[in-house]
C-alpha cells in the first residue's frame, strides 16, 4: 500500500529540513569564511566582512596568503610535529586507557572503586593548576635516548607525549562502555581458556569500535589543540606544534589573510581525521550489532 | 732541522688559531619576533656582525612569537634554563628584575647618551634593559576634516585642551558625517589599554599607583582626578563619541581610512599604511592636555641579560654592539618604530628631518611617560584594563575605580610590598 502523506506532513518535513539546514549553515559558515578569506588580500578581506561577500570567493583571489604563510613560519614543520605528537599520544592513550578500563570493568582487586574514583576525580583539576609543577617534574626527569641518559625533557617530542598518554576522561569513557558489554562474551571466552589479555585483545577490542573512535576523536582534538604545555616546554622551534605556530602570525599589523591561510592548512588534518573515524564509527556499530 | 722548525711553528699557529676559534663562548639569545621575517633578518644581521667582530663570544638566536613570549620566559625561569640574553617589554622589566629573572647591564660609560628616555629600562637605580627603538601614539586626523569643521591643528607646544577636545568631538558627532568621531581601538583588550589610555588618566592627574612609594593605589586610581577622568571616559561612550568594547576589529583597522571615524588614537606602527592610503591629508597630532600636560606612553621592547647568565659581560657586550646607530636605523626602517637616538633617526627614511613620521620622534621625546616602574605594574595593568572596560560598558565610575584600587592594594600586600630581596 502506497504511503499517503498529507500536505501538513510535507510542510512539517520541509520546515524540519529548513531548520536543519539553517543549523548546519551556522556551523559551516565560519569554516567557509576562513577558507574563502584565505584567498583574499587583507584590505579586501576586512572590507568584505561587512557583507555576504565574506563567504564568497570574489574580488582579488589568489594563493598569495599561502605562499606568505610558508615564508613567515615553518608551517610544514609545525603540522608534522603536531601530527606526530598527536598520533603517538592517541595510539598510546587508546591502548593504555582501554587496558586500564578493562581492569576496572572486568577484574576484581582490592580498592578498585577507590582507585577509579580518584582517577575520575582528577577530571575536576584544571590543567593550568598543575602545569608549573609538571614542568618542574619533567625538567628533572631522566630519559634514555640515542645519546644515553640525559636529564630534563624540555625541547623534545616525548615531553609533549608521555604526560598525556593516560587521562581520566578516556579511561572513564572506556569503563562506561565496557560495563555495558554482555558479560556472557567474557565468560564464554574464559571458559574456552582465553587469558585476560586474549579476552581484551580478541573479544573486547573488536567489538569496542564506537568507544575507540569516540576516545580517539576526543583525544586527537585535545592533543592537536594543545597550546599551554608545548608553549612551556618547547623553547626550540624544531619541536613546536601548530597552535604555538599560530602566534607567529599575530604582529603589530596582523596579516589576517595569512592567518586564515594558516588556519585552513592546520584544520585539514582535523577534518580528515574526523571524517575517517566517523566512517569507522558507523561501520563499527553496523558490524557489531551493539548499540549504545 | 729547518723544515722541522717550520712544521712545529705551523702546527703551533694552527693550534693557536683553532683554539681561538673554539674559545668563542656561546651566548644564547631569545627574541620575541618570530613570524616577522623583517625582524628575523635584522636581528640575524646584528648577530652575524657581532660574531664576526670579535673572538670571545658567539650569539645564537631562538625566536618566539610575541604573544607567547612572556609565558615562555616565565616557564623557562621556573625550569631554570633562561638564555643569556632576553628581550623584554619595557613595563614588564621591573617585574622580571624583581622576580630575579634579570640582572643589571654592564654597559660602557656613555653608551646610552642621547637615547630616548623611553628606550632605557631603569629599575632601582640600575639599567636592566635598553631598547633599539621606542613606540609612540598620536591622534590621527585628516587635514581636510579639521579645515572643513574649522578645527585648530594642535602643536606640541599648544595641544588641544580638554574643553577644546570635547567640543571637537561634539562638533564631529553633530555633523552626522561619521559613524563615530573618535576611534580608540577598544576591541584590543591587551596591553593596549594601559599603554594607550593610561596617559589620559595621567594627564588628568591620576595614576594606576601612587608613584611616590609604589605601595598603594589609594588616591591615585580613585582620587578626584581619577574619578574626573573616569567620568570623562564614560562620557565618550554614553555620548557615542567612540565605539565601545564590542567594536569589530575590521572596523578598527579600516574605519579611519574609510572615513567612518574622524579621529583615531593609534600607534606609529600603522602610520605608514595610513600615509599610503591617505597621503598628505593625514596628520599625526599630539595628545590632548587634560590638565597636567599632554602625555603618551613610553617604552617598547628592550634587550636585557638574564640573572642566570654565566657570561653577563658577553651578553652586555652584544647588547652594546647592537646599539650602534646603523642598527637602530635599520630596525626603524624595517619595522617602522622610532629609532632610540636622534643620530639614528637622521639616518632613517621616515624619521629624518622632513621625513613623513618625524613628528613621532618629537612626540616621543616631548610627551612619553613611562608606565609605573614597579614589579606590580603587570597586575596593575590588568586591573586598569578591567576598570576601563567596565566603565565603558556603563559601570559606576567610583565603584569600578575603588574595586581596582582595592585589588591593586591587595596585590601589593600579598607580594610583601614588592620588596626587593637583599
Amino acid at each position: 500500500m502506497a504511503a499517503v502523506t498529507s500536505p501538513n506532513q510535507n510542510l512539517k518535513t520541509s520546515l524540519k529540513y529548513l531548520l536543519l539546514i539553517l543549523v548546519a549553515l551556522v556551523f559551516v559558515f565560519p569554516i567557509v569564511f576562513m577558507v574563502v578569506s584565505s584567498f583574499k588580500p587583507d584590505a579586501q578581506l576586512l572590507r568584505d566582512t561587512s557583507s555576504f561577500n565574506a563567504f564568497l570567493p570574489v574580488g582579488d583571489v589568489s594563493l598569495d596568503n599561502y605562499f606568505a604563510a610558508f615564508e613567515r613560519a615553518p608551517v610544514g614543520l609545525f603540522v608534522f610535529n603536531s601530527i606526530l605528537v598527536t598520533a603517538i599520544t592517541v595510539i598510546g592513550s587508546l591502548f593504555l586507557c582501554s587496558m586500564a578500563a578493562f581492569a576496572f570493568a572486568f577484574l576484581e582487586f582490592r580498592g578498585k572503586s577507590i582507585v577509579l574514583s580518584i582517577i575520575i576525580a582528577t577530571l575536576i583539576v584544571p590543567f593550568e593548576t598543575i602545569a608549573v609543577p609538571m614542568l618542574m617534574v619533567v625538567n628533572a626527569l631522566p630519559w634514555l635516548g640515542s645519546d644515553g641518559i640525559t636529564w630534563g625533557w624540555l625541547n623534545t617530542y616525548h615531553v609533549q607525549i608521555v604526560p598525556f598518554l593516560a587521562d581520566a576522561l578516556t579511561i572513564f569513557l572506556f569503563v562506561q562502555f565496557f560495563r555495558d558489554l554482555p558479560k556472557e562474551l567474557i565468560e564464554a571466552a574464559r571458559l574456552d581458556g582465553a587469558s585476560w589479555f586474549q579476552v581484551y585483545s580478541l573479544v573486547i577490542v573488536p567489538i569496542s569500535g564506537p568507544v575507540f573512535a569516540t576516545a580517539a576523536i576526543l583525544k586527537f582534538l585535545a592533543m592537536y589543540n594543545q597550546y599551554l604545555w608545548p608553549l612551556m616546554v618547547t623553547q626550540s622551534e624544531q619541536y613546536r606544534p601548530v597552535m604555538v605556530g599560530l602566534q607567529y602570525f599575530f604582529q603589530l599589523n596582523t596579516a589576517w589573510g595569512e592567518v586564515m591561510a594558516y588556519l585552513s592548512m592546520i584544520t585539514l588534518p582535523v577534518l580528515a581525521f574526523y571524517l575517517f573515524l566517523q566512517r569507522a564509527f558507523i561501520t563499527s556499530i553496523a558490524s557489531t550489532g551493539i548499540k549504545g | 732541522m729547518k723544515s722541522l722548525r717550520l712544521l712545529t711553528t705551523s702546527l703551533a699557529i694552527a693550534t693557536a688559531m683553532s683554539t681561538a676559534a673554539f674559545a668563542q663562548t656561546e651566548l644564547t639569545m631569545w627574541y620575541h619576533g618570530a613570524g616577522s621575517t623583517v625582524e628575523r633578518d635584522l636581528i640575524n644581521t646584528i648577530i652575524s656582525d657581532f660574531n664576526g667582530s670579535q673572538s670571545d663570544w658567539t650569539v645564537t638566536l631562538q625566536e618566539f612569537p610575541q604573544a607567547a613570549y612572556n609565558d615562555s620566559v616565565v616557564a623557562a625561569a621556573v625550569a631554570g634554563n633562561l638564555p643569556d640574553i632576553i628581550d623584554v617589554d619595557g613595563p614588564v622589566m621591573p617585574n622580571w628584575a624583581w622576580a630575579g629573572y634579570m640582572q643589571p647591564l654592564q654597559l660602557s660609560e656613555g653608551a646610552l647618551d642621547g637615547f630616548l628616555p623611553g628606550a632605557i629600562g631603569k629599575y632601582n637605580g640600575e639599567v636592566y634593559s635598553v631598547g633599539l627603538w621606542d613606540a609612540a601614539i598620536a591622534m590621527y586626523a585628516r587635514r581636510s576634516t579639521l579645515e572643513k569643521f574649522d578645527i585648530r591643528i594642535p602643536t606640541l607646544d599648544e595641544p588641544w585642551t580638554r574643553e577644546e577636545f570635547d567640543e571637537i568631538l561634539a562638533t564631529l558627532k553633530e555633523s552626522g558625517e561619521f559613524e563615530y568621531p573618535l576611534n580608540l581601538g577598544m576591541a584590543d583588550q591587551g596591553e593596549w589599554y594601559p599603554y594607550a589610555f593610561g596617559p589620559f588618566l595621567w594627564s588628568f592627574g591620576g595614576d594606576m599607583v601612587d608613584r611616590s612609594s609604589y605601595q598603594t593605589a589609594e588616591g591615585a586610581l580613585n582620587g578626584d582626578a581619577a574619578i574626573e577622568f573616569g567620568e570623562w571616559w564614560q562620557s565618550l561612550f554614553t555620548n557615542e563619541y567612540a565605539p565601545g568594547t564590542s567594536q569589530d576589529m575590521a572596523d578598527h583597522e579600516t574605519g579611519f581610512i574609510d572615513g567612518d571615524y574622524a579621529l583615531q588614537w593609534n600607534g606609529n606602527w600603522v602610520a605608514v599604511n595610513t600615509l599610503n592610503a591617505l597621503g598628505d591629508d593625514v596628520l599625526f597630532l599630539p595628545a590632548p592636555d587634560f590638565g597636567t600636560g599632554p602625555k603618551i606612553g613610553g617604552a617598547s621592547w628592550q634587550f636585557g641579560v638574564s640573572a642566570t647568565s654565566e657570561h653577563p659581560e658577553g651578553a652586555s657586550a652584544f647588547i652594546e654592539f647592537a646599539l650602534q646607530p646603523e642598527y637602530l636605523a635599520a630596525f626603524s626602517d624595517g619595522i617602522g618604530l622610532i629609532p632610540a637616538t636622534a643620530e639614528a633617526a637622521a639616518m632613517t627614511e621616515n624619521y629624518k628631518e622632513g621625513g613623513p613620521l618625524e613628528v613621532f620622534y618629537g612626540l616621543s621625546e616631548a610627551q612619553a611617560t613611562l608606565r609605573p616602574v614597579t614589579p606590580g605594574y603587570v597586575f596593575q595593568a590588568l586591573e586598569f584594563r578591567k576598570a576601563l572596560s567596565d566603565i565603558a560598558n556603563g559601570a559606576d565610575v567610583v565603584d569600578a575605580l575603588d574595586a581596582a584600587t582595592d585589588a591593586i592594594n591587595d596585590d601589593i600586600a600579598r607580594n610583601n610590598n614588592y620588596a626587593t630581596a637583599q
